[in-house]
């Protein structure tokens, strides 16, 4: 098999929570929040791998990993086969961001209110050096704008942020991280913050995107529709780990993980008729914190099937229930 | 047939800036039953929330209500003087659930604090009393009543959501409007709030206006459906008709641009364009720029809400 884009190996991030002066005089223990907490995966290329899960299982943290603006606590990272775990200098972490690219959440926040959007898009250019010209500069702006289709890209140079829909913003966004040709690209919750229509409409140009480009995703969401119609693999993240991963369609319409049956089943379901039927969600409790991670498997205390003695105490491995197929639970297969 | 507990008839609310007259809400009619939940769906800025607002009558300045009336079991309210509105109305006649529960609480007072104020104001409860009445209520939503103690800080979202839930019933009024009050939860707990709302319907015979541009929450839980377009209602009626066979361009192109997540979707599809500007909001009807089956006659003159078929309205040169 060739060798994947992106390779993660039992990455891990401890964010360190602060001693009071009273805890450091009594010697307390250094805490840490668990926010990445050992996770593997790889991409190949022209895929598109989605992470998914609710807000704190340590999704955008690895998102922040791969675009290396995090240092991990352990694990490694490689790209292209290439160990990147460690950038020692500015340069290469620079090279580094010429391959990998990130999209954020919010197009409100993510592009500078006083650049104009051709300011937005050569800044890239003239960090990495590319075009010599601003002539050249300038032909790579307006290319960029029309893979995005803010065309014609001639009315759109001079204006700011502020002038354009957000649907507009985050397409020049995407322009801005597609301008210097990367191979894989980070999109942190792309669409979360647009409405229903447009959604629809960015989720379109990503995928034409994939094709023309050849580029590769790492897409991080809470929304298990839009992943489902926009990846190939899935992976479920549960307080700092992976629990469940495979063929997008698989892990949807087979889910294995008591945890991943729960998420589904939270879904809305479009079906009117159903409106006044009750579905329960099969899960205890509310997501306890990262600083204090349960003992054993850590969905154990809102786990319906929790068997005492064995998911309580011991750390069930993520296996290969089915070709392709991960799960990360002692009772896989038996519920 | 139940009489209506909310009648609206050609309500119109203004915000009026610097920049000009945004029409947020524009003639729109509608009625609610009593016991029925109506979905109110649209995109950011067509007004779904400046109605939800001005239906308690109190639209956010510079809003002002132009024309038009409200009347909550027989009771016009448009036009009523704010002490009134306050002491008889808001809260014990019409209450809302607000968006965003994390910052509806105050934080510096007690949850309990907070709840009863509207007993000890409204009905002249005694503060052992209204603590009382209080716990039944959280008691209700499914929350421990020892929470009356506790600080907002000391809940999770999910839990605040529930006392706001909690504090809009408390005066047990005729109408509840939910404004989005999911959107800022995790899956899992807006599944449990929304199972919460649907309990509550039945138990009490809620008659609720749930406001969200979530169209796969709408059918969740709604009777009857009102699709918002640009300050204008372009569809309503009974909401499997609405879901299954819709009438408006608008409301069929939102439906498909939804991703399933049983379901094999080849393409999306989306709309073209951006919602008007409501300052100059386009001449005739207000979707026709997007629309691609837009006619002269569209461009001239507004389209009313006709009928489609039994309990079901749309406003379309088209039919």
């Amino acid at each position: 098999m060739a060798e994947p884009v992106l390779r993660v190996e039992n990455l891990k991030k401890y964010f360190p929570i602060k001693r009071g002066l009273l805890g450091a005089l009594r010697g307390e223990p250094h805490r840490y929040v668990r926010a990445v907490d050992g996770v593997s995966f790889e991409v190949h290329k022209q895929e598109v791998f989605a992470l998914v899960g609710e807000s704190g299982c340590g999704k955008t943290t690895t998102g922040k990993l791969v675009m290396k603006l995090l240092e991990p606590t352990d694990g490694k990272l490689y790209l292209n086969g290439q160990d990147v775990t460690e950038l020692k200098t500015q340069e290469e972490v620079k090279n580094y961001r010429r391959h990998v690219q990130m999209i954020f959440q919010d197009p409100f926040s993510s592009l500078n209110p006083r650049f104009r959007i051709y300011d937005v898009l050569e800044e890239p250019l003239l960090i990495h050096g590319i075009g010599e010209t601003r002539a050249e500069r300038e032909e790579l702006v307006y290319k960029a704008l029309e893979m995005v289709k803010i065309v014609p890209p001639e009315d759109y140079v001079g204006r700011h942020p502020h002038m354009l829909s957000g649907g507009q913003r985050q397409r020049v966004a995407i322009a801005r991280a597609l301008i210097l040709n990367p191979t894989f690209i980070v999109a942190d919750e792309p669409v979360s913050m647009l409405d229903v229509s447009i959604r629809a409409e960015i989720l379109e140009l990503m995928k034409d995107i994939k094709e023309r480009m050849g580029v590769t995703y790492l897409y991080i969401t809470h929304d298990l529709s839009t992943a489902r119609y926009f990846s190939d693999y899935i992976a479920v993240m549960y307080l700092g780990r992976i629990v469940e991963m495979g063929p997008a369609k698989v892990v949807i319409d087979n889910p294995i993980h008591p945890y991943t049956r729960a998420l589904l089943a939270a879904v809305p379901e479009p079906i009117p008729e159903r409106r006044n039927i009750i579905k329960e969600v099969p899960i205890k409790g509310e997501v306890p914190s990262a600083v204090n991670i349960p003992s054993g498997c850590r969905f154990h205390p809102r786990c319906i099937y929790m068997e005492k003695g064995l998911c309580d105490v011991k750390h069930p491995q993520l296996i290969e229930y089915e070709h392709n197929h991960w799960v990360e639970c002692w009772l896989a297969g038996k519920i | 047939m139940a009489k209506p507990v909310l009648e609206v008839k050609n309500l119109k609310m203004y915000y009026f800036t610097s920049r000009g007259v945004v029409k947020a809400v524009d003639d729109v009619s509608f009625e609610l039953k009593k016991g029925e939940v109506l979905g109110l769906a649209g995109e950011s800025g067509c007004g779904k929330s400046s109605l939800g607002f001005t239906l308690m009558n109190m639209p956010t300045p510079p809003g002002k209500i132009v024309g038009g009336s409200i009347k909550i079991d027989g009771r016009e309210i448009v036009g009523l003087p704010e002490n009134v509105m306050r002491r008889e109305i808001r809260w014990q006649k019409i209450s809302m659930i607000f968006q965003g529960a994390m910052n509806a609480l105050n934080p510096v007072y007690t949850v309990g604090y907070q709840m009863i104020e509207p007993l000890l104001y409204h009905k002249g409860m005694e503060k052992e009393e209204a603590l009382n009445k209080a716990q039944r209520y959280l008691e209700l939503v499914g929350l421990d009543p020892e929470i009356v103690y506790r600080y907002p800080h000391e809940l999770s979202g999910g839990m605040k959501q529930r006392v706001v839930i909690a504090m809009a019933l408390l005066l047990d009024p005729e109408v509840v409007i939910a404004d989005e009050p999911t959107t800022a939860l995790d899956v899992i707990v807006q599944a449990q709030i929304i199972n919460l709302l649907k309990k509550l319907k039945k138990e009490l015979g809620l008659s609720m206006i749930f406001i969200t541009h979530d169209l796969s929450i709408l059918a969740e839980v709604s009777d009857r459906l009102a699709v918002m377009y640009a300050g204008k209602i372009v569809e309503i009626g009974d909401s499997q008709k609405v879901y299954y066979e819709p009438a408006h361009p608008y409301t069929q192109r939102l439906l498909s641009a939804i991703p399933r997540l049983h379901e094999d979707v080849e393409k999306l599809e989306f709309i073209p364009g951006q919602p008007p500007n409501l300052i100059k909001p386009p001449t005739g009807c207000r979707f026709h720029p997007r629309c691609p089956y837009a006619m002269q006659v569209c461009k001239e003159q507004i389209p009313q809400l006709t009928k489609v078929d039994e309990d079901h309205y749309a406003a379309c040169w088209l039919l």
